[in-house]
């Protein structure tokens, strides 16, 4: 399956709060039940780490931490045990990095891909400085939707985005730009607006709650390509009902 | 990024809705209009059903505890009424319209579409329209219930009285009554003799029209009530009310000798005087001096005098000579001009009068004119025992009279009519007395062609059946006082509110 839909963690379908996807790497948090680890790791356990961790002793890593193929941005506080397990279960070249930032929800104020990173308007120069060096990526201070928080309401792949429903076509251009990706306005979890909470997501896999309905799903599954093998014909059915822009 | 100066334009883009796939724009909730209806259903929980209590007698519904509101079928009142009923309910939502569905009449169904508004799921605010059905349930209100019982049954009554011979006061007081809605809330007039009694079923509809008389006429009143029954529980009484009103004896036209004390008090006004006009004031000329004065209701009733002679004793005088004495004085309003005139009566020519009258400007040798014969009365009164030494003239005129014309037209009608109270005649009054009653009318009709300040207080209406024609072939010179068609209402105003009545009836 390219689209895992229907997760749960603990009854919630925030997945994307409990969860935070790479090319290169898992992290889970640390559930009651193992039926959400289990889940990505049925996926994904052949072809990269699933690592089970917490984050600052909190379960809400998705939203704590930020990081892609290069590396692993995690906030200052994160504990030294945590840390080092990152560091031994993470493959070498993922750089783990903790940065003294005081907005310490990475994940919230950081979208990025492995290429290029949106991130929070008032984040620090030194931070944004440090983006670009452990990330390797071109770091864009930008707002979607008029929200600062971009980490939250936006989910990024190298192959597309999926962002906040209220964005104006405009900034949907705007954006397209500079990430260099199609983008779409879409909701996720039956019409929530915080689309990296519902949802995590990398170049050929997505995990979404058990909340989304069958419209939302496709709309993804296009967005970030992830049908098996299309003819071109239904691929551009489907773009007349979306909003996208191509470089 | 935009910068301060200059705002780049937002287009707001589509999303799909999240259930059904369509594009839409975005909203609060991220779901198409339908797919919203038909998680959120915002009605829920309003009541649907509604029991409302109707009086088939007087068409009103019941407000509970105890109002009764009259109302028709699909009128604003009513539509009131029906969203009132459902306070309780539209306090959760916003009641955005409501509007009749029509229902069969006859049904006893009364359908109201309701359109209201509430917020759900993050801020979406949705509008939705449905049905409310009235029942209605036919109860008798209470007042239809007790005039049910005992359709007599009254609460307050007036009983009106006047010690005259003539009904004139009467007469005149129901076209002001009809003129000013004064009796709207009467249950019954009866005609009684020498007065008229109205019964009411509120005390204070009672009260009002007293006072009502008390502004138009110089009325003295007493009232008093009667235990009906005593609920000694609640300690509720219920009385009936009775007001007794009295009009003063005083009319227009009548000669009255005045007391003593009272001519010292305005002035030492001839004893002698007319009464010219009566109100709440009582209007006394001297016709000798031209004097005139007022009489308060309170004044009048500390001394009620009675007048000496009334119009029943006018006799008829035949004008030979007129000799201006005096230049034309205006007092109030109306000319009066004292003249010498030599008069006799016209049904014995034999005796010659020659008498100061202050109807100079109307009279002219060979007129009519009607007055009191002093000189053949015998008056049997205290106060003119009274003043020793005084001299009674001969003879007071007091109006010019247009008997010849009117022979002309006896019988021919009026352009005019009056409209009438109805009233209940009580059979006590006997037959003798209908002839005086008709003759009565007739004089108080023609009082009101000739003085058009009578006239200024009433209604009159134009009469259909008049045929214009024949007036205009009778019409000579000196004609009869009559009415001018501008005073008169016009007939499309009595029609229509003859047939509005009978519509609202319906």
């Amino acid at each position: 399956m390219v689209i895992y839909a229907g997760l749960q963690f603990e009854n919630s379908c925030e997945v994307g709060v409990f969860s935070k996807l790479t090319n290169a790497y898992c992290l889970v948090a640390i559930g009651g039940s193992e039926n959400f680890y289990s889940a990505f790791e049925s996926e994904l356990a052949d072809v990269i780490p699933v690592v089970k961790t917490s984050i600052a002793g909190t379960r809400i890593i998705g939203r704590l931490c930020a990081g892609n193929k290069n590396g692993l941005l995690v906030p200052h506080n994160t504990t030294d045990q945590e840390l080092q397990h990152l560091r031994n279960s993470l493959p070498d070249q993922v750089v783990v990095q903790r940065i003294e930032e005081k907005l310490s929800a990475l994940g919230n104020c950081i979208a990025c891909n492995d290429h290029v990173a949106l991130t929070h308007t008032d984040l620090d120069k030194e931070t944004e400085e440090i983006i670009a060096d452990v990330l390797g990526v071109e770091v864009f201070r930008q707002t979607i939707a008029g929200n600062i928080l971009v980490g939250s309401y936006c989910a990024l792949s190298n192959r597309g985005g999926l962002v906040h429903p209220h964005t104006s076509i405009e900034d949907l251009d705007e954006l397209s730009t500079l990430l260099q990706v199609p983008l779409v306005a879409g909701t996720i979890n039956r019409g929530s607006e915080v689309i990296a909470a519902g949802m995590t997501v990398n170049d050929w896999m997505a995990f979404c709650g058990s909340d989304t309905t069958a419209t939302e799903l496709s709309v993804i599954e296009s967005v970030f390509k992830l049908r098996e093998a299309q003819p071109t014909a239904i691929v551009e059915e489907m773009r007349k009902s979306l909003i996208d822009s191509y470089v | 990024m935009a910068s301060n100066m200059f705002v780049v334009p937002q287009t707001r883009g589509t999303v799909l809705c999240c259930k059904c796939g369509i594009s839409m724009a975005p909203n609060p909730a991220n779901m198409c209009v339908t797919c919203l209806r038909s998680e959120v259903d915002i009605t829920e929980g309003l009541r649907k059903h509604v029991t409302i209590m109707h009086c088939p007698e007087c068409d009103s519904y019941l407000q509970p505890p105890r109002t009764w509101i009259k109302a028709q079928l699909e009128s604003k009142e009513l539509l009131t009424f029906c969203v009132k009923r459902l306070e309780t309910d539209l306090k959760k939502v916003r009641l955005v319209n409501a509007e009749f569905i029509w229902t069969e009449p006859h049904s006893k169904r009364l359908k109201v579409k309701l359109k209201v508004q509430k917020e759900v799921l993050n801020g979406a605010i949705l509008e939705q329209s449905y049905v409310v059905e009235y029942v209605q349930q036919d109860h008798m209100c209470e007042s239809c219930t007790r005039i049910q019982a005992n359709p007599d049954q009254w609460v307050a009554s007036v009983q009106i009285r006047q010690r005259v011979t003539h009904r004139r006061t009467f007469f005149y007081l129901e076209q002001l009554i009809l003129k000013h809605d004064a009796a709207v809330h009467a249950i019954k007039i009866k005609q009684m003799d020498q007065g008229i009694d109205l019964f009411f079923a509120n005390r204070s509809h009672a009260v009002k029209f007293v006072e009502f008389l008390g502004k138009v006429a110089p009325t003295r009143s007493r009232h008093d009530k009667q235990l009906v029954s005593h609920d000694s529980k609640s300690n509720n009484y219920n009385y009936k009310y009775t007001f007794s009103v009295e009009i003063s004896p005083i009319c227009r036209e009548d000669l009255i000798c005045l007391p003593p004390k009272v001519a010292a008090s305005l002035g030492n006004l001839g004893p002698l005087v007319i009464c010219t006009k009566v109100t709440n004031n009582i209007t006394l000329l001297d016709p000798l001096t031209l004097r005139q004065c007022f009489l308060d209701t309170e004044q009048y009733w500390r001394h009620s005098f009675k007048s000496l002679l009334g119009s029943r004793q006018l006799v008829e005088y035949d004008i030979f000579n007129i000799e201006v004495v005096s230049p034309e004085y205006n007092l109030g309003g109306s000319k009066y001009v004292i003249a010498d005139a030599e008069v006799a009566r016209v049904s014995d020519y034999g005796k010659l009068f020659y008498i100061r009258t202050h109807l100079g400007h109307l009279l002219k040798p060979g007129d009519r004119a009607l007055g009191y014969d002093l000189y053949g009365a015998n008056s049997n009164n205290i106060e003119l025992d009274k003043y020793k030494g005084l001299v009674l003239p001969e003879a007071i005129l007091i109006k010019k009279s247009y008997e010849e014309k009117r022979q002309k037209k006896r019988g021919k009608p009026r352009p005019w009519k009056l409209k009438s109270l109805e009233m209940e005649v009580d059979e006590f009054r006997g037959r003798g007395n209908e002839q005086k009653v008709e003759s009565d009318y007739e004089e108080f009709l023609r009082d009101l062609e000739e003085n058009p300040e009578l006239r200024f207080n009433l209604s009159l209406y134009r009469n259909r059946e008049y045929q214009l024609s024949e007036m205009v072939s009778v019409s000579d010179g000196d004609d009869a006082p009559s009415v001018p068609l501008e005073e008169l209402l016009a007939d499309l105003e009595l029609s229509e509110q003859e047939d509005g009545e009978d519509g609202m009836r319906e």
